[in-house]
Parts: C-alpha cells; structure tokens; sequence
C-alpha cells in the first residue's frame, strides 16, 4: 500500500486560493451600484449571446465572473433554488440573504472537497423598495461572503474598481450618473477601449419582476 | 436540499421546473387510489370562462363564481390569470386542482425564460399546458376534471391566439373564439352571432361581456355581474404590448352595457 503525501492544509488552501485567484483574474470584471430607481449591474462583455447578468427572482439578480461553465451552473442553481422555494412557499420568501448564503456554503464546499475550486466570484443583488433596503452580496471563490452597501465590484480589477468607484461616489446617484460612473471607473482602471458593455437595473418603481436589461442604445455611449 | 445547498448535481438537466419538483419529491401529488375517493367529495367547481380574439389580439374574461352542486362555494374566485407576459390562462374543473396547475404553469413559463434567456414560443406554452392537464387523467377518471383555456400573442406579429383543451389532454386551436365551463355552450352560441375577426378591443370586450351574461342567464353554476354586491368578472387582454388587466371602471362601464344588451 502507497500513503499519499502529507500535504500540510495551509500549502493546500494556499495552493487552491492561488489557482482559483489566477482564473479569475483573467476575467473582466462586474460592477453593481445602488441607483435611486434600482440597483445598477454593469459589466465589461464583448459577446452578444453569452450573458454574465441574470434574473434570479422578482428582486433578485445575479452576475458571475471567471470560468463561464462554473458561473453558469452556479447561476441555474441559484434560479432552480429560488423558484422552488417561491414555488414551495411565497413569493416574498425568496430572498437574497438565503440565495447567498446557500452560494457561499456551495463554494465554501467545493473550495475545501471538491477536486479543484471553482475559478469564479459572484454577486448577488436585492432591489428594495428604498435604497435602505438594497442588498449586495459578493461571493468569492472560496465561499466567503461579503455584504456591502453603496457599491461593489467583482473579478480581477474588483478591488481597484472598488477604490475608484469610492472616490467618486458620494450620495445615491440616479441610474445615468451611475452608468457614467461605473464606465469611467472601468475605463480608468482597465486604462484600454472596452469591448462591449452589459448592463441589467433591477428597477424598484415596477412590480413584481423587476429585473430589465439596458439596451445597446442605452448603453452605446457610457 | 432547500435548507442550506444549491441544487448543482440536481439530477435533472435542462429546464423543466415540473421534473425538478417531481426528483426533489416536492411536486404536488396529482394521483390518488381509486379506493380513496369518495364521489360525493366536496369540491368545488369554477364555471365559465372565455377569450375571442380581435384585430390587436385577444380578449379574456371569466365569471366570479365557484359552485359545489347547488350550492354557491365562492363568489369572488379568480378564473382568468396571468401565464407570462405575452399569454393568460383561465381554468374551469374542480377549481382547487386548476389553481395549483395554473401556479405550476405560471412557475414553469417564468423558469424556462429564466434559465434558456428567452420564452417558450405561444405553441410551446400551450403543448405544455396540453401535457399538464394530460397528467390529470385519472382524477379526471374519478370525476375531478380540469380543462384550462389559454390565450396568448406572439409578440413577434402581435396576432393573437386561442386554445380550448380537453379532460384527455387534447389541445386545439381556435381561429375565431374558445370557451370552457359550464355555461361554455350558451357563451358559445352567443359569440358566433356577433363576432367579427377585426373588431376592435372595445368591442371585443363588450362581446366577451355579452356572452358572459347570456352564459349566466342559462347557466345556474355562472355568475354574472352582480351590481348589488359590486362584483365583477375579470377582464384581461394580450396584445403585442404584454398583459393587461382591463381597469375596474372600463370592466363596470361594459358590465352594465352588457346587462342592458343581453335581457
């Protein structure tokens, strides 16, 4: 009988932290902004099909950055997760506190026991019917959880765009100033032309589905 | 698996939210064991609904009422929903089951839309709802029936469509108008004397109504509008702008028209 090698678990979290870190960092990366009419979600994508912002629930959105296999069956979990439970209780019950919650115990599992950790960090947004009531989640490779309030960024660049957006964030903005913001503060940090926008607001002035993608023409010149 | 986990390894691929349910052992039990029904089984049952289409798409009502043989259950039910933003659903049967199903169907549209990024086409949304009422069958066997009615656009042209169902699962498409319920043949009747294929919604609306009416003048089950008690039918359109609920005073103004048109 061979014994495996003895790994110490500091080498080994260290050693998965850095490979997942480095896939990451080879994506771009996904701002969300608290606005006066919603939570803004604005990402750098070039492609025209293979979207990083989705609809989870009436309140609900998700964005994922990284390897796009992993952020996917995150994401169709997450929406297999919330429609069970609005389905099992009501409506209401969905929440995004829950939502990520169940993200980081996920991640956190994967990190720890699973062949190799997932190459992904995700956001989990809330649209409230005031901005008090607005919530973000980032989510890391590791099953972390972060909760902020204002703004957030995830992917490579998360904590310089973070840095940036802190500078000039002052007071809740309306939707176009966020957008003007989040552009400039990918446009200072990534310091090239970007490829392509996405965008998504979760829009607390409608009802129940609040979740609506921002056109290419809303987008065109940000 | 809600408590705490993400289902990733659910067992079921691709997008149903049904097959979901049914392998997380959540899915309402539709089959019961012939030895456990009792005919005489109190529930009640939702009477007439109907949709006609119209020049910018289609029109939806259904009455308010729940009967349990001759006795009056609700007054108030609602028959006529909302199945996604392009489509509406209405349910005759024994009306708890044609609830659930339709809460089902409405969960189902809005999980697909979710998880493919685009909606299931108007002929898609109805098979499915063909399929559902097909796993029905042996309720429908011992008795408690379902038969949806299902209206909808494609957004891409805006015209409108109607489906009309039966207790088997048979799904047929109307060119002109369908209804379902009890009162469904006087309502019937009613619409093939006056309707015309480009009328406008107004008009469409008043026609739904008046057919409504003649419907609860022959049929003991339907409910009319009740002036008296301020309870009115639902009145729903589809066109290429989504789903509407028509507003409480329009829905007054053509009950009252309605009551004088049809005596």
């Amino acid at each position: 009988m061979t014994l495996p090698f003895y790994v110490p678990p500091e080498q080994l979290v260290k050693d998965r932290a850095e490979y997942a870190r480095k896939g990451i960092a080879r994506g771009r990366s996904i701002m969300a902004i608290e606005a006066q009419e919603g939570v803004l979600i604005l990402a750098e994508n070039p492609s025209r099909t293979l979207t990083k912002i989705s609809e989870i629930y009436d309140r609900i959105a998700f964005a994922g950055v990284g390897k796009y296999n992993e952020f996917e069956s995150l994401r169709v979990a997450g929406i297999r997760y919330a429609d069970v439970k609005g389905y099992q209780y009501g409506r209401e019950d969905v929440t995004a506190k829950s939502l990520a919650s169940a993200f980081s115990q996920t991640l956190g599992n994967i990190f720890v026991q699973g062949p190799k950790p997932f190459e992904v960090e995700v956001l989990i947004t809330e649209v409230g019917r005031s901005v008090d009531e607005d919530r973000l989640f980032r989510v890391t490779y590791d099953g972390t959880l972060y909760d902020t309030s204002g703004y957030t960024a995830i992917g490579g660049k998360s904590d310089a765009l973070s840095d940036k957006l802190g500078e000039t964030y002052n007071g809740t903005p309306t939707v176009d100033e966020a957008l003007r913001m989040a552009a400039d503060a990918f446009r200072n940090v990534e310091d090239r032309r970007i490829d392509g926008w996405e965008g998504a607001l979760l829009d607390r002035r409608i009802d129940k589905r609040r979740f609506r993608r921002l056109s290419k023409d809303r987008l065109a010149d940000i | 698996m809600i408590g705490s986990l993400l289902p990733l390894d659910a067992p079921v691929p691709g997008p149903g939210f049904t097959e979901l349910i049914r392998s997380l052992e959540l899915a309402p039990r539709w089959s019961v064991p012939p030895e456990a029904i009792s005919t005489t089984l109190p529930a009640p049952d939702a009477t007439t609904v109907l949709a006609l289409r119209y020049g910018g798409g289609v029109v939806m009502v259904g009455d308010r009422q729940a009967t349990a043989g001759y006795d009056v259950s609700h007054r108030t039910i609602q028959k006529v929903f909302e199945a996604d933003r392009y489509s509406a659903v209405a349910i005759s049967g024994t009306a708890g089951l044609a609830i659930e199903m339709v809460r089902l169907f409405q969960t189902e549209l809005e999980h697909y839309e979710k998880l493919e990024g685009v909606r299931l086409s108007l002929e898609g949304k109805a098979n499915y709802l063909a399929r559902m009422v097909r796993t029905q069958l042996p309720l429908a066997l011992q008795g408690f029936i379902v038969v949806p009615l299902f209206c909808g656009v494609k957004p891409e042209t805006g015209s409108g469509h109607v489906f009309t169902f039966d207790a088997v699962g048979g799904r047929y498409e109307e060119s002109e108008f369908g209804t379902a319920g009890s009162g469904s043949r006087e309502a019937r009747s009613y619409l093939r004397t006056v309707f015309r294929p480009d009328s406008s919604m107004e008009d469409a609306i008043d026609h739904a109504m008046q057919a409504l009416v003649a419907a609860s003048e022959q049929d003991l089950a339907t409910g009319g509008p009740d002036l008296r008690r301020g309870i009115y039918p639902n009145v729903v359109t589809v066109s290429s702008t989504g789903f509407r609920e028509v507003d409480e005073s329009e829905v007054v103004a053509a009950a009252e028209r309605a009551l004088e048109t049809v005596r």
